[in-house]
């Protein structure tokens, strides 16, 4: 079976390596080599390899935040020197965990791992299972990584106003304008720091710091002017996080 | 705790050194003439032994007068007071016992006579007490002693640890792989470099042991070891990481701490450089700072990436060195603009005391 493969990883040499082993695979072709999770999403949206190595630490994004990011979804060999992250790398399904430096079986056990998981039709791992594993056990988010197109934001969760469910995707408002992101809203809500966003709504989410007016306890009005329901329940937690009196 | 009562051994001994001290007893109080020798004995027996305890009591008087704080004239007063009570009770009590015995028939003229007895028993009361209270002093300054040595040793352990704990950040093991990832790269394609790679990496490692061994370097050192750390990571890295030095070669004579700027150096590349995507300079900087040595280090870094958790660690370890050899005379600047981020360490130039 033919194998499309994307290597990422933000040293040159640790791409040489894995591309080194791979050379040993006639049947694997190499449809890209980025040095970084931007390039990645890029390359991905071109050339949707089958199977993606990932380094876990590089500028910008991190492998986690890269894979959140990636469309449409390739299977994923994590290469890193931290062994902390096997864990979360299993949480999100990834084919293996090869930890620097490793050795010719070890990648190529981890290569056939992957072989025998895409040949029984294995799809890349579940997006919500991606977001919950892209950041650290029980600690909130500090940012947030939207992608449109080939191109990638990363938003403080300062900057994000308010978050709005719209079917499988949540709408996210910050600085004025919105983005899109494949994500479910309950996912994304229990990851943000929660002295500073309120559930206000079944679909709606508002960081606290942006509260403009709250019109009869109904309809919450934010700094960007975008008129927010808020629910009973809503109004109960909002309530809870605004200044006394 | 009682420095007596507290101890079996010591109550023991105590209580032995007792007996000598009834017989001297015995001897003083029939040395009048009025009381036999027989009568004298009785006394004495059960006096020293109800004395002896009475005795102990002056530790606590010892303990709230120490030598070392209260001025000499008070601790002379509250021990001579607490001596004529005690010598009082010990008369009192010596009274007390002798009208006792005198229900016995061969003892029953011994009330009468005893008065004869008081004044030797009281001046041996108030001697006796007072050997008590320098015995107290003595354990009391003993104890002291071995809690002051205690404390020697405790703070020697702590600056052990320090340093055992700043040569674990320094061997940091994800360092350790990376380069090594970056030898296994290199083996087939670059076989020269990858044995390149592995004697600055030895060389390297070599000096961080060595160094960390010995309590104060010339900077000159410090600055060698960077300069390594940079030459391994320059490998791992490529064109992502420039150094650039600007180095008062002066200065270098300067005394530190071993493994304080290696740190910094490993933060540089690791908190700044590994967060571009295009990399940057790090600047390592030495001159002068008034009449101290400055060495700074500077790099780029990006803003938006979170510091990780425990990042702080490293340089709050730093700055517990410099406060551990110089306590306030030495600093640690840092400080981010959004773009660059420089930390420096200012040290005095001549050798810290007691080093």
């Amino acid at each position: 079976m033919s194998l499309r493969v994307a290597v990422v990883d933000d040293e040159e040499l640790a791409r040489g390596l894995v591309l080194e082993h791979l050379a040993a695979h006639p049947d694997v072709t190499v449809v890209a080599e980025c040095a970084n999770g931007l390039e990645a999403i890029e390359a991905v949206a071109t050339h949707a390899p089958d199977l993606v190595f990932l380094d876990v630490q590089m500028p910008r994004l991190t492998g986690f935040e890269t894979l959140e990011l990636l469309e449409p979804r390739p299977a994923v060999v994590f290469v890193t020197a931290y062994d902390r992250w096997a864990l979360k790398a299993f949480e999100v399904h990834a084919v293996d965990y090869l930890l620097k430096p490793f050795s010719r079986e070890r990648f190529d056990a981890a290569l056939a791992r992957a072989r025998a998981l895409l040949g029984a039709g294995a799809r890349g791992p579940d997006p919500s299972l991606l977001a919950a594993a892209a950041r650290p056990e029980g600690e909130a988010i500090g940012r947030v990584a939207v992608r449109e197109g080939t191109r990638v934001t990363v938003l403080p969760v300062e900057a994000i106003d308010w978050i709005g469910a719209e079917g499988d995707y949540v709408r996210i408002g910050s600085a004025g304008g919105s983005h899109l992101k494949l994500q479910a809203l309950a996912d994304l809500a229990n990851r943000l720091p929660a002295d500073r966003f309120v559930r206000v709504h079944r679909s709606w989410v508002v960081n606290v710091a942006r509260l403009a007016a709250l019109e009869e306890g109904r309809t919450a009005v934010m700094a960007d002017g975008t008129r927010v329901p808020v629910s009973r329940a809503g109004a109960a937690r909002l309530k809870e996080l605004l200044p006394k009196g | 705790m009682h420095p007596i009562l507290a101890r079996r051994e010591r109550l023991f001994a105590y209580v032995l050194a007792w007996v000598p001290l009834a017989g001297i007893q015995a001897y003083l109080i029939a040395l009048p003439g009025s009381l036999s020798w027989g009568e004298a004995a009785a006394l004495s027996g059960p006096l020293a032994l109800v004395y002896a305890f009475l005795c102990l009591s002056s530790f606590y008087a010892c303990r709230s007068a120490p030598l070392t704080r209260a001025r000499t004239a008070s601790v002379l007063g509250v021990h001579l007071v607490g001596a004529l009570i005690a010598a009082s009770l010990l008369t009192l009590a010596g009274s007390t016992l002798a009208s006792l015995l005198g229900s016995f028939p061969s003892f029953a003229t011994l009330p009468e006579r005893f008065g004869q007895a008081v004044p030797p028993l009281f001046v041996l009361g108030v001697l006796l007490y007072l050997l008590a209270v320098t015995l107290h002093y003595i354990l009391l300054s003993l104890e002291s002693s071995q809690a002051a040595e205690r404390r020697a040793m405790e703070a020697r352990v702590l600056a052990r640890e320090a340093e055992l704990e700043a040569l674990k950040a320094q061997l940091n093991p994800h360092f350790l792989f990376n380069a090594l990832n970056s030898v296994s790269a290199l083996t087939t394609t670059a076989p020269a470099k990858a044995r390149e790679m592995c004697v600055l990496l030895s060389d390297f490692l070599r000096r961080s042991l060595a160094s960390g061994e010995r309590t104060l370097i010339p900077l000159r050192e410090e600055i060698v070891l960077a300069r390594q750390f940079l030459a391994v990571e320059r490998v791992r890295y490529g064109r992502r990481l420039e150094v650039e030095e600007e180095v008062e070669e002066s200065l270098l004579g300067a005394l530190v701490p071993p493994l304080l700027l290696q740190p910094l150096v490993e933060n540089a590349v690791r908190h700044g450089i590994a967060t571009l995507i295009d990399g940057g300079t790090v600047t390592l900087r030495v001159e002068r700072a008034g009449d101290g040595v400055r060495v700074a280090v500077e790099n780029p870094y990006d803003a938006e990436t979170p510091a990780p958790a425990g990042s702080g660690l490293g340089l709050s370890l730093v700055r517990r060195r410099l406060a551990a050899v110089w306590g306030r005379a030495a600093e640690l600047e840092e400080g981010g603009d959004g773009k660059r981020f420089r930390v420096a360490l200012v040290v005095p130039s001549g050798a810290p005391e007691g080093a």
